[in-house]
């Protein structure tokens, strides 16, 4: 197939799909500094034009990453379901962007159709789309998991409390965990990045938050954020582990440099069932744009395409949590608060349409042109999307990862101008008698016992 | 505000307890915050001197001998947004590696806070250096517009078997001057995150120096006891795991 575009005499062509992709790709740091990003302006619109009039089934046909090559490209290939894809089989990329902004295009259709689309459809379509679109779409799509909570249900808007401290101080996480469940954060999770990966902090925290979780009866899940492998020997040590996290990317050599391959998530995924103490959804990812790249392992492709391809890994477990981290990997990848705006709605979009439970960690770092007026906007728009749940950290300051995140009061501020509740259990639970109860308490009797 | 809400902040650096006005931040929190952002900003472009680095590192940690290098990033600006450049030497600085026969060659580089290499490089380095007479060491190399990855390139052309990066981490907003080290074992390029082991917020209120540099010391003598650093390297039973 010819891929190009003439416009004014003058002919665009674009080498391979990758190329057409990268090149279609509105303009991000991460595309330029891998040398994929369109040369001008014209050049990328013409991108856009010559995309919106493929059809969508050559993303079946045509895998970026060799099948031979790639695992994640052989999960995408494998997995896909035709029966499902039927629907929209014999659009246009164009045609597929109308469709999912027309009347007809309702929540319950698009949720059919999920096991039906790659990850390069919905990466591809993405690029055809202005924010507006990426929020009206994705606002459609309702991907609902549960644990001790329900979350991803209309009208609601979880928060995942991170307490994280920088020398891992059991009080001082208690004290943040405190603060946080009295400002009504915590419904997603609490979870815990560790400052240092080891079995035994991991043991430790997960013991604190399990022991807080009983004596409050606080209906959430716990999570210590180290590597896969580290939570799966916490696990044979006996620590109470609700969901195992793990970061990942969207092609196989890029989830080597994390250090993990499909086979040791699948073998989480059956300890972590194995223990029972949840229903379906006991995983938890994070991804984010940039990070294919940061490993030197993206195959010529762009950013955005990568992280969609991520959500592939994600959607294999059925995970109760995934969210991007969108601003946290820095100005190399996006820029400044315009390019991370734009990527957030994207990858909540991308991940909703493929069917995962989408959050996003709503942040940015030091060395980013990025304040927290940009933070206030994606945050906004993100709710006005529908996000499942964003991040709870004092006062938006992650002492210990070294960024800015979402605070307990910017869920407070969201929720009522957009007329959002926690999630059910956790509403009912902060009206109740056991919220009162741990407004009197203090860190020290948050650890006595089990937690320390 | 309950009486055991506003007692929080004794208990850790976060912005635990805060002051608010309906459901958002009071005016003084809002505007303290903002200068920490402001402050952080100002430190990711602070220049690491590294004369006076050298100085201070052989009055105060007896280092005799270092190597002062440069990476290929040639600014700060090109140093943020093309961070490959901070990961390889320029061609002047690779021409003064001498291949030896070393355990271990240290790196202490500038990374996103120079602050931090500043306030806790030297005390760190003077607290480990002592305990690692049994271990053939390189020169120091002294680096600036440097990323953790270089380490492998330094290592290689030294012919060491192991590497160790000091570096200034991303600032945040309580702490701009938080040191990192990663511990690489048989260092060469195309080494991943995945091979590495690392010691995190080494600062005043995080990781004091004197502990980061018994956990430093204790990882190395890990990593030449099994041959290896990264996923492999865990404080307790993850080897048992990974080799079932």
């Amino acid at each position: 197939m010819q891929l190009q575009h003439t416009i004014g005499g003058i002919t665009y062509g674009f080498r391979d799909l990758k190329d057409l992709l990268a090149k279609a790709t509105p303009l991000r740091s991460g595309d330029e500094l891998a040398g994929v990003a369109a040369s001008s302006a014209v050049e990328r619109a013409a991108a856009q034009m010559t995309l919106a009039d493929l059809p969508l089934r050559i993303f079946v046909e045509e895998a970026l990453v060799p099948y031979e090559e790639d695992e994640v490209t052989r999960l995408i290939a494998d997995s896909h379901d035709p029966a499902a894809f039927a629907p929209v089989s014999s659009l246009t990329v164009g045609g597929f962007r109308d469709w999912l902004l027309s009347d007809e295009a309702t929540g319950d259709l698009l949720s059919g159709l999920a096991s039906g689309l790659t990850p390069e459809m919905a990466a591809a379509v993405s690029k055809l789309m202005r924010v507006q679109d990426l929020v009206a779409a994705a606002r459609k799509i309702r991907v609902v998991s549960r644990f001790r909570t329900t979350i991803g249900l209309a009208g609601r808007l979880s928060t995942r409390l991170q307490p994280n401290h920088p020398t891992d101080d059991v009080v001082g996480i208690a004290a943040s965990i405190l603060d946080g469940l009295l400002l009504g954060s915590g419904d997603a999770v609490i979870g815990i990045n560790p400052a240092t990966d080891n079995v035994e902090t991991t043991a430790t925290l997960l013991r604190l938050i399990d022991a807080v979780r009983e004596r409050y009866a606080i209906p959430t899940q716990s999570c210590v954020l180290a590597h896969v492998t580290t939570q799966m020997a916490a696990i044979q040590r006996g620590a109470p582990l609700d969901l195992v996290f793990q970061s990942v990317a969207g092609t196989e050599k890029a989830n080597t440099s994390f250090g993990i391959t499909l086979a040791m998530l699948d073998e989480a995924h059956a300890m972590v069932r194995e223990l029972g103490r949840g229903g379906e959804n006991l995983m938890y990812f994070e991804t984010g744009q940039g990070s294919a790249l940061s490993a030197d392992a993206h195959h010529g492709m762009d950013q955005q395409t990568c992280e969609a391809r991520a959500y592939a890994v994600a959607r294999r477990y059925k995970p109760l949590l995934v969210n991007t981290v969108v601003g946290f990997i820095g100005p190399e990848y996006l820029y400044d608060g315009k390019q991370i705006l734009r990527a957030g709605l994207e990858d909540h979009f991308c991940g909703k349409l493929l069917g995962l439970p989408m959050g996003c960690d709503v942040c940015y770092t030091n060395h980013a042109e990025a304040d927290q007026d940009d933070m206030d906007t994606l945050l906004t728009m993100l709710g006005a999307a529908g996000v499942n749940y964003i991040m709870g950290v004092p006062g938006a300051d992650d002492v210990m990862l070294q960024y800015q995140s979402t605070s307990f009061h910017d869920a407070l501020y969201l929720r009522p101008v957009l007329g959002l509740k926690p999630a059910p259990e956790f509403e009912a639970w902060l009206a109740g008698n056991h919220a009162a109860r741990l407004a009197e308490a203090s860190p020290l009797h948050l650890t006595a016992g089990g937690g320390a | 505000m309950t009486r055991a809400l506003s007692t929080l902040r004794r208990y850790t650096p976060a912005r635990v307890a805060l002051p608010s006005t309906g459901v958002s931040l009071a005016t003084s929190e809002v505007l303290a915050f903002q200068l920490a952002h402001a402050q952080a900003r100002d430190a990711v472009h602070v220049p690491l001197h590294l004369p006076s680095l050298a100085l201070r590192l052989q009055q105060e940690a007896g280092v005799s001998t270092v190597l002062q290098l440069t990476t290929a990033a040639q600014d700060r600006a090109q140093y943020l947004r093309n961070p490959g450049l901070g990961r390889k030497l320029s061609d002047a600085s690779r021409t003064q590696l001498v291949r030896g026969s070393y355990d271990l060659t240290i790196v202490v580089a500038d990374g996103l806070s120079a602050l931090a290499i500043e306030r806790h490089a030297v005390e760190t380095l003077a607290a480990l250096l002592p305990m690692l007479a049994e271990w053939a060491l390189a020169p120091i190399v002294l680096l600036t517009q440097a990323r953790v990855a270089v380490g492998d390139e330094i290592g290689e052309a030294l012919g060491a078997k192991c590497s160790l990066v000091l570096i200034g981490e991303r600032p945040g907003l309580s702490s701009a001057d938080s040191l990192g080290a990663y511990l690489t074992w048989d260092p060469c390029v195309g080494k991943t995150d995945a091979d590495r082991n690392c010691i995190s917020n080494i600062r005043d209120g995080g990781l004091e120096p004197k502990a980061a540099a018994e956990k430093i010391f204790w990882y190395l003598q890990e990593a030449r006891r099994l041959g290896l650093s990264g996923t492999g390297l865990k404080d307790g039973g993850i080897v048992e795991l990974l080799n079932r």
